[in-house]
């Protein structure tokens, strides 16, 4: 397979995965603002924007913070390079490059998708349609993973598209995590106390995990419990853990295919190691934000190494 | 325009009875309701544009990609029609894989003084790095699409020979494709010769062409300008059918004498190359300077055995408007026979005499741009404004080199579907050839364009024309 090929569809799935937690962030925060006045909606917007890592190009070009404002900006802004609008027309042009390694029901699938998310997102979303537009991107992203798992060949373009899904998400998870986290310390001095538990809500809804988490823990909101739900936890789809084992076990499928190991491996197997030996505590006691910003850096060397490798680029 | 009835329809008898190819496909349709047809018609539009089937057009803002329309009722020629068709064609595309090796070798032609010196001098397709070389297998236009025109019963005419890069065969496929999801039962009535073998049989006429270089099975890539480019869905769509590597400039590199591609293993020789860039951009090293399309140092490794190009680098020079209208001579020349399909009687504006008679006639002609293609930089005469005709007269004037006329044909017509039922739009035909040392191998059919609008007889998809699915009917 070519490198650039390779490449494509490494990142078609990327984007697949961050616009689908884009949605899951837009989602969140509306059920948090519902349930919120006036000022602390747009505080909690904030936050949404902030998860999303879109402080500064959003402070750039609004002064306030409404949920219109804040999901028009992350879904279809033209001054937001990685809005959904945007995301997806890189979906759709991967695919066009991937064109002849991907089934037709993948191509189909986003391709579909493309022609509705593009007329949903022509026009500003209003609160009406916003409900339906988080569906809609939703699902297409449940549509292109039932079409890879369901048709796709398992040769080495199969696992370059997964490791790109797993790769994100361990990425926007930790990212969510760690942002949230940030903003939520205040009331961390509090430990035991009065925690908003409204707050963490909004975390594991942004990851969907909300519902896996309340039948894991008789519904207890715990700040311990949940970080190590994200983070450790190898039965949730979208723990840190979880992706990293899948991610582990893709690159390997590939190192097989290749018949050789690379430095994307190595990396891998170290940091698999790592979060196996450790509990929740370890990763309190050290701090959480440098245990989580040590992990995107890993994260971000294996994705490098990837590349590499594979020569994605000339 | 007036009536109808000057052209030739090729479904009605002008008594009002169908005509026998269409016999069949009229019975099936007569019996089907409005409600169903008008229904299929829509089905049709969404299937193109879920499965992707769009080109881009060039010079739209938002170059965004546009679906060719397409026709539901097919262009039908029957099996007689077909051979004669066919024999012709086979003929044509011999004289012009012999004119061009004649014209990068011995220059016999000339020497005959068949074919004028000037045409080459003054023609930009001319490459000299191809003078004295011979393609691997000798072939020059591995595939060439012969666009075909018709008039009456038994009169077919060569509008152009396209013997660089063809496009529109992924239309001629998806066409059919699409038609025998929509209409299964018609095909099991009627009975139609398959067109779906032809990515198989071009991997095969590609790969017998392998350079001296190769080892093992030949390896094929589609090199394409990328995915902006107006035919990238056919590029992709070809490669994929063929099972080879969609290949782009950045991806291939001269290694040891080889042209190969940057694979997720390393670099890996290519053995033929199916490319979609045009000569120009080909080889930043002997060509374009500054072309990104291309593979410096590709044409050394051509010239030395490494590598298979096709259509090979040169074959532009046999497919412009001056160069056709010598094709009779042509095809005497190389095949001595006459030849089996017909010229459009053309004027040379290079001529004097011929430019005095064209100024003279212009409302009644289609003056077209020698080097143009695509429908660009045409006048036809009969359609045109008094101001564009005076416009185009001074054009005309200043550059008579670079234009040749045509009379204003009587292109058949089929019919179409429409709100009110079937109407009668003119069409044209393009089959494709495949060309190997050993074979010259015709799809049946072909792509059929036709010009979606009354009386318009451009039937170009950059101006609107649409498309129809091709049957050639078993014997």
């Amino acid at each position: 397979m070519l490198g650039r090929t390779a490449n494509a569809l490494f990142w078609m799935f990327r984007y697949l995965e961050r616009i689908e937690n884009t949605a899951r962030m837009i989602d969140a925060g509306m059920r948090m603002a519902l349930t919120r006045d006036l000022v602390a909606s747009e505080e909690e917007w904030r936050s949404v924007i902030a998860a999303a890592g879109l402080r500064d190009s959003y402070d750039a070009r609004h002064a306030t913070c409404t949920g219109l404002q804040a999901w028009n900006f992350m879904l279809r802004d033209k001054d937001n390079p990685v809005s959904v609008l945007a995301m997806f027309g890189q979906v759709r042009d991967n695919a066009r490059q991937s064109r002849n390694a991907v089934t037709g029901e993948l191509w189909e699938a986003v391709n579909d998708s493309w022609i509705q998310i593009k007329k949903l997102l022509a026009r500003p979303v209003s609160e009406q349609r916003v409900g339906e537009a988080l569906s809609m991107i939703r699902q297409a992203g449940t549509l292109a993973h039932g079409a890879i798992v369901g048709t796709m060949l398992r040769n080495e373009g199969f696992y370059f598209a997964r490791a790109g899904t797993y790769i994100e998400r361990a990425d926007n998870v930790a990212r969510i995590l760690d942002i949230k986290y940030f903003l939520l310390l205040p009331s961390l001095t509090y430990v035991g106390s009065s925690l908003d538990t409204g707050q963490w809500d909004t975390i594991l809804r942004s990851v969907s995990g909300d519902r896996a988490y309340r039948w894991l823990n008789a519904g207890q909101i715990d700040a311990k419990r949940i970080v190590e739900f994200l983070v450790l936890d190898t039965r949730f789809p979208r723990s840190l853990a979880f992706s990293h084992g899948a991610l582990r076990e893709h690159l390997a499928a590939l190192a097989r295919i290749h018949g050789t190991e690379c430095k994307a491996n190595e990396l891998m197997r170290e940091a698999d190691t790592r979060l196996s030996q450790i509990g929740i505590d370890d990763v309190f006691d050290r701090g959480l934000h440098e245990f989580l910003v040590e992990f995107m850096e890993t994260n971000t060397a294996i994705g490098l190494a990837i590349a590499e490798e594979y020569r994605f680029h000339a | 325009m007036s009536g109808q009835n000057e052209f030739f329809d090729e479904m009605h008898v002008p008594d009002g009875s169908i005509r026998n190819a269409y016999r069949d496909y009229h019975a099936w349709y007569s019996e089907k309701s409005a409600a169903f047809l008008k229904r299929k018609h829509r089905d049709a539009e969404t299937a193109f544009r879920r499965t992707g089937i769009t080109f881009n057009v060039y010079g739209e803002s938002e170059a965004e990609e546009r679906l060719i329309p397409f026709d539901m009722v097919p262009r039908i020629i029957d099996a007689g029609e077909w051979r004669r068709l066919s024999r012709g064609i086979e003929q044509r595309v011999r004289a012009l894989n012999a004119f061009l090796h004649d014209l990068y070798h011995r220059q016999e032609i000339i020497r005959a003084g068949r074919v004028p010196q000037r045409l080459l001098r003054d023609n930009a397709a001319w490459l000299r790095n191809m003078v004295g070389f011979t393609p691997p297998g000798g072939i020059y236009t591995h595939i060439v699409g012969i666009d075909l025109v018709r008039t009456g019963p038994d009169e077919f005419y060569v509008l152009e020979d396209n013997a660089r890069t063809p496009s529109g065969v992924s239309y001629m496929l998806e066409n059919r494709e699409t038609m025998m999801a929509m209409f299964p039962e018609l095909f099991m009535h009627v009975p139609v010769e398959a067109v779906s073998n032809y990515p198989r049989r071009l991997a095969k006429s590609l790969a017998a062409c392998a350079p001296p270089a190769t080892r093992g099975k030949p390896v094929v890539a589609v090199l394409t300008p990328g995915m902006y480019n107006s035919a990238y869905f056919e590029h992709a769509f070809l490669a994929d059918q063929m099972g080879a590597e969609l290949v782009e400039g950045s991806d291939l590199r001269v290694i040891n004498g080889r042209v190969a591609m940057r694979t997720t293993r390393g670099y890996q020789p290519i053995d033929v190359i199916y490319r979609r860039v045009d000569d120009e951009f080909l080889d930043p090293l002997s060509f374009n300077p500054d072309s990104v399309l291309g593979v410096p140092g590709i044409m050394d490794v051509y010239r030395a055995g490494g590598i298979t190009i096709a259509n090979a680098p040169g074959t532009g020079v046999a497919d412009d408007k001056a160069i056709y209208s010598f094709m009779p001579e042509i095809v005497e020349f190389y095949t001595g026979e006459k030849p089996l399909l017909p010229n459009v009687e053309t004027w040379r504006c290079a001529d004097e005499d011929s430019c005095r008679y064209v100024l003279d006639n212009l409302a009644e002609l289609v003056v077209k741009e020698v080097h143009g293609s695509g429908g660009y930089g045409m006048l036809i005469g009969p359609a045109a404004s008094k101001s564009e005709i005076a416009e185009f007269r001074k054009k005309l004037e200043a550059h008579p080199e670079n234009y040749i006329a045509q009379p204003t044909l009587s292109l058949s017509t089929c019919p179409i579907f429409t709100d009110k039922g079937l109407a009668p739009r003119h069409v044209d035909l393009r089959p494709f050839v495949l060309v190997s040392p050993d074979t010259i191998d015709i799809t049946p059919g072909g792509l059929t364009r036709v010009a979606m609008k009354k009386g318009s007889l451009v039937v170009n998809s950059s101006q609107g024309g649409g498309t129809k699915d091709t049957w050639v009917l078993k014997d």
